[in-house]
């Protein structure tokens, strides 16, 4: 089972993860995507549905749906806010998130409303305990 | 913990991700179910499908019962080895399961029945057989490998001493002969060439073990659904069931009406579903993105006989890159249809399985 955990990311007991400002997008921005152990779990993905620009989300809130071979699973915003982007990418190339789940796999950026901390989402060595317990 | 069979250490071992199927623990896939997916249609890929369940029936009346006990006439098999494709029906047209039967002897036919339906095949058949010179065995002995592909049967011949290779390499299709303790059968479940082998259960790791060396890839459940759904083969539980009758489940085919002064079980139910049967299994290809699942609502226009169907499994195909599925919708007309994928409706199409045989789509994507 694929168990890549980057340090410097945030996670969901629901499998996604967000970073905090990344490459292209601004300051303030948040970038939501799923783990190494959610693409693994689901296999060969076929289709990814991602949230329109402009679409509010609440945290929590099911949002883009991503579907392998075998089953569709939702995927829920980690945070509420504003989606301001989306990976037009995955629509041609969905397997881009098995390949890579924390880079050209991402799924969407949010404008988070109001103060955009990360409170209440686990830090990468709570989200591998979390793994483990899960597995047991 | 589920039912193992004689490979599951070594599945293990090569990877699988083993999952629960019918109370057997399974591999699903051995890390790309689309590439063990593609390896079927290109060269060849194997299948552990010993969880399926074969069963020995021998005796002076075996022709007779069966004759009775299957919609599909064994009266047909005019050749030992030939094999028939049929379902099991209760009085009502229900189907029990669906089945592969072979012609052995004058006094021996040999089933293959599905692993989820086992026990109420078991007694269903050993009840029937009450009436008659019968005798049922299951050879639980046997382990069983799919090798399919363009190239399997080359592969799988390999397998066997040098005298035998030429014998089997002639075996015709939907034929099966034995070689020593195996039995051989040019049968399978994904619209390639290949073999269906069954082997004692103490030479199955080994057997394996030798495909692998001639470059046969092992093969996992979830290919194995998306390579049977391209070939339009319906699987028991989803597409058909007890609910249902084989007319209404694409398998009108497999029903043999004549002769009429043959009784079977369910001829009479079959006889008045004809006349008024107002759905049928079709292939559905969706227009737009998405992937088609089971139970997903289908909208056709055009129909006396209702308005709803639905899909009874779906998929993306990876040969075609498009969802396709099979569907029991009322007859109708008109090929396009619409599908409830998450409350959004989307654009499909029917169209005639087999979506894909032999490496070739054969129907139109465009």
């Amino acid at each position: 089972m694929s168990n890549n955990i980057p340090a410097d990311l945030k996670y969901t007991k629901s499998h996604e993860w967000v970073r905090q400002a990344h490459g292209e997008a601004p300051n303030g921005t948040l970038e939501v995507g799923i783990t190494d152990h959610a693409q693994s779990a689901l296999g060969d993905l076929v289709f990814v549905e991602v949230p329109d620009v402009g679409r509010s989300l609440s945290a929590g809130e099911a949002c883009a749906v991503v579907e392998s071979v075998k089953a569709a699973s939702d995927v829920y915003s980690p945070l509420a806010g504003k989606v301001v982007a989306n990976n037009g990418a995955l629509a041609g190339k969905p397997e881009l998130l098995n390949e890579d789940p924390y880079g050209a796999g991402w799924l969407f950026r949010l404008e988070a409303g109001g103060a955009s901390n990360a409170e209440g989402l686990m830090s990468a060595s709570a989200y591998a305990s979390f793994l483990a317990e899960e597995s047991e | 913990m589920g039912l193992k069979t004689p490979l599951y250490d070594t599945h293990v071992l090569q990877g699988a991700k083993i999952v629960d199927f019918g109370g057997w623990d399974m591999p699903l896939h051995y890390g790309s179910q689309i590439e063990e997916h593609h390896a079927v249609r290109r060269d060849a890929g194997m299948f552990d499908v010993s969880h399926m369940c074969i069963v020995d029936l021998t005796g002076g009346q075996v022709r007779e019962f069966l004759r009775f006990l299957l919609a599909n006439d064994v009266g047909r098999l005019k050749t030992f080895g030939k094999a028939l494709y049929s379902c099991m029906l209760l009085p009502s047209g229900g189907v029990i399961d669906d089945l592969i039967v072979y012609y052995m002897s004058e006094t021996w036919y040999r089933m293959v029945v599905n692993a989820g339906t086992r026990d109420k095949d078991l007694a269903w058949i050993r009840r029937h057989a009450l009436d008659f010179d019968v005798t049922v065995v299951e050879r639980k002995e046997l382990a069983m490998v799919a090798v399919q592909g363009p190239d399997a049967r080359r592969k799988a011949a390999m397998l066997l001493k040098p005298e035998q290779q030429a014998a089997v390499l002639e075996l015709k299709p939907f034929f099966g002969a034995p070689f020593g303790a195996w039995f051989v059968a040019r049968t399978g479940y994904t619209g390639e060439d290949g073999f269906e082998i069954m082997i004692p259960a103490a030479e199955a790791a080994a057997a394996w073990n030798r495909l692998l060396e001639q470059g046969v890839k092992p093969a996992g459940l979830g290919a194995r659904d998306t390579l049977r759904l391209e070939a339009g083969m319906n699987l028991y539980g989803n597409d058909m069931d007890e609910n249902f009758h084989p007319l209404e489940s694409g398998l009108a085919w497999t029903v043999a009406f004549e002769p009429n002064d043959r009784d079977f079980i369910g001829r009479e139910a079959l006889i008045r579903a004809q006349r008024e049967s107002g759905r049928e299994l079709v292939g559905l290809l969706l227009e737009d993105r998405g992937v088609l699942r089971g139970h997903q609502k289908v909208l056709v226009a055009g129909s006396v006989s209702g308005n709803t169907g639905e899909v009874t499994s779906g998929t993306f195909s990876p040969t075609l890159n498009r969802s396709i599925a099979l569907a029991r919708v009322p007859k109708t007309s008109q090929p396009a249809v619409q599908v409830d994928i998450r409350g959004k409706l989307h654009a499909a199409r029917i169209v005639k399985p087999p979506f894909v045989r032999h490496g070739k789509a054969l129907i139109d994507i465009s």
